[in-house]
């Protein structure tokens, strides 16, 4: 017989212990997911929240109290034609409408030269631009832009917007009575409005000086080229290396010195997935930029697409390597067995059951990628860039590229404006990692 | 061991094979023929070498690093390990189903289509057909006709290793190979696993491994009984396989010639 009093202890002791662990597990998911959470709201925070605007000219007055965004082509025409003066009217239709722009002789053309293929007067043709009247140049306006373009104009020339101040999300939603108090004491002139920093203007325009006008267009194409050239680069060559190591490599009789030499450049791999993604920026300035200058041009989105290829290799290599050598061997015998060589084995049975695995690491590569900012600094991403990316070898900036240039600037609205081009990389990552799971699980799918 | 075939009915021959991983000689000197259309069963303790004889007949040693071959398989009177035969066509006359049910994780039809697709048949009616034909001689026809988009994998174990028995014979080889093909499934598949061989033994040769003596009883035509010969070779014991007897099944078990074997086949050791 066991003593009652011994056998009770050692479970007592037993329980405790269990305990203390199963506490320590949930504290640490505990604090991972507070920290996520904070992370979130900090960034909804500042994207979201009321703004202190003062107008030049108050909109509400423009059209007897009706909205801007209900009128038709005409009435915003009109409202150019009233408040613009006739030079400044005359540089907007430079800068919106004429076609054949040449710096020194628009002057001295005839409209119909400058206009052509656009819509205007036939009685305006002979005449140049200096000796357009307001009305003339209103109607051209009306007759040629969209609306949204005309808004814009409006808002920009007309009522000349303008943030005094800017408070963020919850001081708004919880705290709005000392905003108003903060406002009038320090801007009596500023109008509160609510303001989401992101919206569809926010992603549709290209870079601009001012808050209210800049956008994440140009930053948020260029991601999306780069991590195009990137996954276009490394998957092929990633899992081609994997599959080489562990399917080729591996197998039959090798030299020691061939044994060797495999090991080291695996042992290489590993650590490459260490290395501080800087020095991929080095390495893609002095490779891609200068020696392979002829062939990339440059500073292209090209060059920074390759040298961020380059950075996740080693990911989607360990990965796939992984999720290869997870295949059951059997499946290997069973192919070999039917009369199937290497090659048939591996494409036909190896890759499509580690597709899956190969997908994971992928997706951890591409995400590293899309967040990376140090290389692509280095490579010589543009900081202000306004025109889209248009091929291989134009100019570029990225998402981190802008939140850290708008992070940097003085003015305290940009904080949110950076705010807001997180919440953009963060949904464009989120939105890549959800296709290639859903990707992942039909092929898993299949694969059951 | 005296035991021959007349040269017409010779699937497979073996010349004083013997089998090395490395250095080290895991088979010594194993001679036999294997009659075609017969079942020919290989038994013997583990490690005496039957399965890694079995494996050298269709070259799938070859996949494991370091092994080789010396001595000379014979199928049709050319050497299988002569320089200029491709493992890969020795392997498509000579199926394999392993001890472990491992149907490809794709659906049962494309388990079949398997060895067809890899030489070259594309047209779906003819695979249409060979799926047909292979799994009704697998008897496994009437249980998946209506789903043979189902997984193979989604089977049971039984099923499963018809199912491998199908792909094996889609190619239509000569001989099959059967490493314990039962070890894994239960009495009632087992039973229907035997079955089906004495059915295929109609058209194919069978080959296999076994370590229930019983079965080599059930369904073999011949049997051979290999053994574990041991050698100390300065202080340090050296193992490997030998062939002890080979004959008709009913000989071997009822009339052993050598001790070991009815030391063995009576269970005094196992």
């Amino acid at each position: 017989m066991i003593e009652e009093g011994v056998f009770h202890d050692s479970i007592v002791k037993r329980n405790r212990r269990g305990k203390l662990w199963s506490r320590f597990y949930f504290g640490s998911l505990v604090i991972a997911i507070v920290a996520l959470i904070t992370l979130f709201l900090t960034v909804i925070d500042q994207a979201f929240g009321t703004v202190a605007l003062s107008y030049v000219i108050d909109p509400a007055t423009l059209a007897d109290g009706r909205p801007l965004d209900q009128l038709s082509n005409e009435e915003l025409a009109d409202i150019l034609t009233n408040n613009l003066s006739a030079g400044r009217a005359r540089i907007v239709l430079r800068d919106n409408v004429i076609v054949n722009y040449n710096a020194d002789t628009y002057t001295k053309q005839p409209i119909q030269e400058l206009l052509q293929g656009r819509t205007f007067d036939s009685s305006v043709g002979e005449k140049t631009l200096g000796t357009l009247s307001v009305e003339e140049v209103g109607n051209i306006l009306g007759q040629n832009l969209s609306t949204t373009t005309l808004l814009d104009i409006v808002t920009t020339e007309v009522i000349q917007e303008q943030i005094l101040e800017s408070w963020p999300l919850f001081q708004t939603l919880f705290n709005y009575n000392q905003i108003v108090a903060e406002n009038a004491e320090k801007h009596p002139e500023g109008q509160l409005q609510f303001r989401s920093w992101i919206n569809t203007r926010f992603l549709t325009t290209p870079m601009a000086t001012e808050a209210l006008k800049t956008g994440v267009r140009t930053a948020l194409l260029g991601s999306l080229w780069i991590i195009a050239i990137t996954i276009f680069v490394a998957l092929p060559i990633g899992i081609g290396s994997a599959v080489y190591l562990e399917e080729y490599a591996r197998t039959g009789t090798r030299s020691r010195l061939f044994n060797i030499i495999n090991n080291i450049i695996e042992i290489n791999i590993r650590n490459l997935a260490g290395v501080p993604s800087i020095i991929y920026g080095m390495l893609g300035l002095f490779v891609f930029v200068r020696l392979l200058g002829d062939v990339t041009q440059g500073r292209t989105i090209l060059s920074a697409g390759l040298t961020m290829a380059l950075l996740i290799l080693p990911v989607i290599i360990i990965n796939a390597q992984e999720a290869i050598r997870a295949v059951p061997y059997s499946i290997r015998e069973a192919s070999y067995g039917m009369g199937a060589t290497r090659w048939q084995t591996v494409s036909r049975q190896v890759l499509p059951a580690a597709l899956p695995g190969i997908m994971t690491g992928t997706i951890l590569g591409v995400s590293r990628a899309v967040g990376e900012t140090a290389p692509l600094i280095v490579v010589g991403a543009a900081t202000f860039i306004v025109t889209d990316p248009s091929g291989f070898f134009s100019q570029f900036t990225a998402l981190p590229i802008q939140v850290y240039q708008w992070t940097s600037l003085p003015q305290a609205e940009f904080r949110y404006v950076a705010a807001a081009a997180i919440v953009v990389l963060l949904i464009l990552l989120m939105s890549l990692n959800a296709t290639a799971i859903i990707l992942r699980n039909r092929f898993s799918r299949r694969l059951a | 061991m005296n035991y021959t075939v007349s040269n017409s009915n010779k699937a497979v021959e073996l010349k004083n094979v013997s089998i090395y991983y490395g250095d080290y000689r895991a088979v010594k000197d194993v001679s036999l023929d294997i009659e075609r259309n017969k079942i020919t069963a290989f038994i013997g303790p583990s490690g005496c070498g039957k399965s890694t004889v079995l494996r050298c007949i269709n070259r799938m040693n070859d996949l494991v690093p370091g092994a080789h071959v010396e001595g000379e398989v014979l199928y049709r009177g050319r050497n299988l390990y002569a320089d200029d035969v491709d493992a890969v066509e020795v392997r498509r006359r000579i199926g394999m189903v392993f001890q472990k049910p491992n149907p490809f994780p794709k659906s049962i039809y494309d388990n079949v289509a398997y060895g067809p697709r890899l030489l070259g048949v594309k047209d779906r009616k003819v695979l249409d057909q060979i799926v047909e034909l292979s799994l009704q001689q697998a008897a496994l026809w009437d249980e998946v006709k209506n789903d043979l988009k189902k997984s193979g994998l989604a089977l049971s174990g039984g099923q499963q290793q018809r199912l491998c028995i199908a792909r094996a014979i889609a190619v239509e080889p000569d001989i099959i190979l059967m490493d314990e093909p039962c070890s894994a499934l239960d009495p009632i598949a087992t039973q229907r696993i035997e079955e089906l061989m004495k059915e295929l033994v109609k058209d194919y040769t069978i080959v296999i491994v076994t370590h229930n003596m019983q079965q080599a009883v059930r369904v073999s035509n011949y049997t051979a009984f290999y053994y574990i010969r041991k050698q100390e070779i300065d202080g340090k014991e050296i193992r490997w396989g030998e062939l002890v007897e080979f004959g008709k099944t009913k000989q071997v078990f009822d009339q052993p010639e050598q001790e070991e074997t009815s030391d063995y086949i009576s269970g005094r050791f196992g």
